[in-house]
């Protein structure tokens, strides 16, 4: 099981056709070249080349070291090393896919167990991790070596050929890439001028090849729509459904005053009311019962209105309404939340993420410690809840899942969760904002 | 305390709170709680064992926490003329005002705020004038009413027209004439002028003088 987005899986396949048919129209544009594409796609595949000799590399290192030392069985180890580092480089590539978009890439891998063995054992069990080593594999042997020869020859060559005319004006005559001779200036201008044109040619096949690669990548390093319990969904973003969220909301406010502090300051009055016309003794004992239910009532009206905005919240951000949450947490949580102040109203659906996450660890997960982490990566906020209990988490019972993910999709955010039975679980919500305004 | 007739109440409430306070309330006013209960159907089934002077009903209850209480209260007085019933509401539901005292002939019935609660003796009066075939609504309801009509209220002095909000609630000539410290004779004399300045028949019966009054507001 990996991250399940909410809620309709078949809008996947569409969702990701329109991605790659958009990939490839952004190729064929007429004003490729005024786009910043082709920088990025240059970019792209300099780095990708980079990484692609690296890996193969390393591999040719740990392969060989492994199998010559599988005679003395501690040789056995070495060869699990690609499996293992498999999974930070598709690490490193998903962060690497947004040189050529701002489409989040999420992380296919489910939450792994504790210490060493639980990670490794959660990540061999995977397809996830199979299909970042196949990813490796392809880098380092195909890929990698293709990309260094595009950038060369995409690149380097066009840049040669345009300083062809500095090159001849200081050494009078030279051999441009080894068999084009050139003696004059003038020779040596025709060939810079070519050289422009290959260069603006080159940026199409660049941007196809570097599209393909991230195309590729995505297929192997994000989540998959046919995995079990691995579906990924955009959220379908309802008008009515939000409206009816809100109204859901409402709603459940009016309950609550209803229920709680309203009955209570009617129970006050009516105690009040009877101490009025009571004996002084009688009265006194009514009166202290008043007292009580005042009491009773305030704090029921504080928890109410903490649970529609915290003022902490408004005031002081995300961080310390947070923190506020977890310490009033039955199991502890450690909080690692680095933030800068948000929108007001994505900090407030932030914020009910982890409150919603958080009442459902107490709740349901049985589970001795709980993780709530958040951070703005360029445009995306993360915010995680993980938890070390028993999982089973059911998107589909209980309304609260449900209602937590329109919540976030009304701020055109993804809700996921994956927890499978046996624990553990990890809630993750994603929504694309600025930084407020100071 | 003071010691009234002594009637026979099903009070039907789902906060426990509220319930529990209001069987103690009315036991210590002298009156017998046959039973309570926690949603419409309770109530209707307590109706058919008890057989009481007067229900007491919220109009909000499970299951479906709408106007489950109101309703069940007007089906009760259709099945059992004569019952009366007090319907304690959250809020000011001019809807549901009316449609309870449209309900039977309109003699019998209470709707006030839970609010009201809080003045037990009042609240324990209004639930004597109910049982005793009047009418009791609540002064909110009221006010809403007068600035319904305004037009005809204006040949009204001020005074006639605070004696009219409190014939509209259903309060005797004695009850007004407390409320706005002045003799009886003084608010039967309002009385007369208010009902002559509205065209409404001078009636002896303080039951039906409410009920004219209120169907004069609602126009």
């Amino acid at each position: 099981m990996g991250l399940a987005v909410f809620d309709q899986a078949r809008t996947a396949s569409r969702v990701g056709r329109v991605r790659l048919n958009g990939s490839w129209q952004a190729v064929a544009r007429k004003d490729l070249l005024a786009t910043s594409l082709p920088w990025r796609a240059l970019a792209y595949l300099v780095t990708g080349a980079v990484v692609g000799v690296v890996v193969l590399a390393s591999l040719v290192v740990s392969l060989t070291a492994g199998a010559l030392l599988t005679v003395f069985l501690v040789g056995v180890p070495l060869l699990a090393v690609p499996v293992v580092a498999a999974v930070p480089l598709g690490a490193l590539e998903r962060r690497r896919l947004r040189i050529m978009g701002a489409e989040p890439a999420p992380s296919p891998h489910r939450p792994a167990g504790r210490g060493p063995r639980g990670w490794l054992g959660t990540r061999l069990r995977e397809q996830a991790t199979w299909r970042a080593l196949a990813y490796t594999g392809l880098l380092a042997v195909v890929l990698g070596p293709v990309e260094l020869i595009a950038v060369t020859y995409g690149l380097v060559v066009p840049l040669v050929m345009i300083c062809a005319p500095i090159s001849v004006a200081e050494a009078g005559h030279i051999v441009l890439l080894k068999f084009w001779p050139l003696d004059s200036l003038t020779e040596a201008f025709a060939a810079a001028l070519l050289g422009v044109a290959v260069l603006v040619a080159a940026a199409y096949p660049i941007t196809a090849l570097a599209t393909a690669h991230a195309l590729l990548a995505r297929l192997l390093l994000t989540p998959g729509k046919a995995e079990p319990g691995e579906r990924l969904a955009e959220l379908t973003r309802s008008r009515s459904r939000l409206v009816e969220a809100f109204e859901v909301e409402r709603r459940r406010i009016e309950r609550d005053l209803h229920d709680g502090a309203q009955q209570r300051l009617v129970a006050l009055t009516m105690t009040l009311g009877l101490a009025k016309v009571s004996p002084p003794a009688e009265a006194a004992e009514l009166v202290a019962r008043a007292h009580q239910e005042a009491k009773l009532a305030l704090a029921e009206i504080r928890d109410l209105i903490r649970g529609i905005h915290p003022r902490i919240l408004a005031d002081r951000g995300l961080p310390a309404a947070v923190a506020e949450l977890a310490d009033r947490s039955p199991v502890p949580v450690e909080v690692d939340v680095a933030v800068p102040r948000l929108p007001e109203a994505v900090e407030s659906v932030a914020y009910f993420v982890v409150s919603e996450g958080l009442a459902n660890v107490a709740k349901h997960s049985g589970a001795e410690q709980a993780r709530v982490r958040g951070r703005l990566d360029g445009r995306l906020l993360t915010v995680e809840i993980r938890d070390d209990g028993v999982g089973g988490a059911d998107v589909t019972a209980g309304t609260g899942l449900a209602g937590l993910a329109d919540r976030v999709s009304a701020v055109e955010g993804r809700l996921m969760l994956s927890s499978p039975p046996g624990g553990p679980t990890l809630l993750r919500a994603e929504i694309e904002c600025l930084p407020a305004l100071p | 305390m003071p010691a009234g007739p002594s009637l026979t109440v099903v009070i039907a409430e789902d906060g426990v709170l509220l319930r529990e306070g209001l069987a103690t309330l009315l036991a210590r006013f002298g009156h017998r709680v046959a039973a309570t209960a926690g949603d419409a159907e309770a109530l209707v089934k307590a109706v058919e064992e008890h057989a009481p002077d007067i229900v007491v009903t919220d109009v909000r209850m499970p299951p479906g926490f709408s106007d489950e209480g109101l309703r069940a209260a007007v089906a009760l007085r259709a099945a059992h003329p004569g019952l009366a019933v007090l319907v304690l509401s959250q809020y000011v539901e001019q809807t549901y005002a009316t449609e309870l005292l449209d309900s039977g002939d309109g003699t019998g019935v209470g709707y006030l705020l839970k609010d009201r609660i809080g003045e037990v003796e009042e609240f324990v009066d209004a639930l004597t004038t109910v049982a005793g075939g009047g009418t009791v609504v609540d002064p909110e309801v009221v006010r809403q009413l007068l600035r319904r009509r305004r037009d005809p209220l204006r040949r009204l002095t001020p005074r006639e027209r605070e004696v009219l909000a409190l014939m509209a609630e259903g309060r005797s000539n004695a009850a007004i004439a407390r409320a706005l410290v002045v003799s009886e004779a003084v608010v039967g004399k309002h009385i007369g002028n208010i009902l002559a300045k509205l065209d409404l028949p001078p009636d002896e019966d303080a039951h039906r003088r409410v009920l004219a009054v209120v169907a004069f507001l609602r126009g």
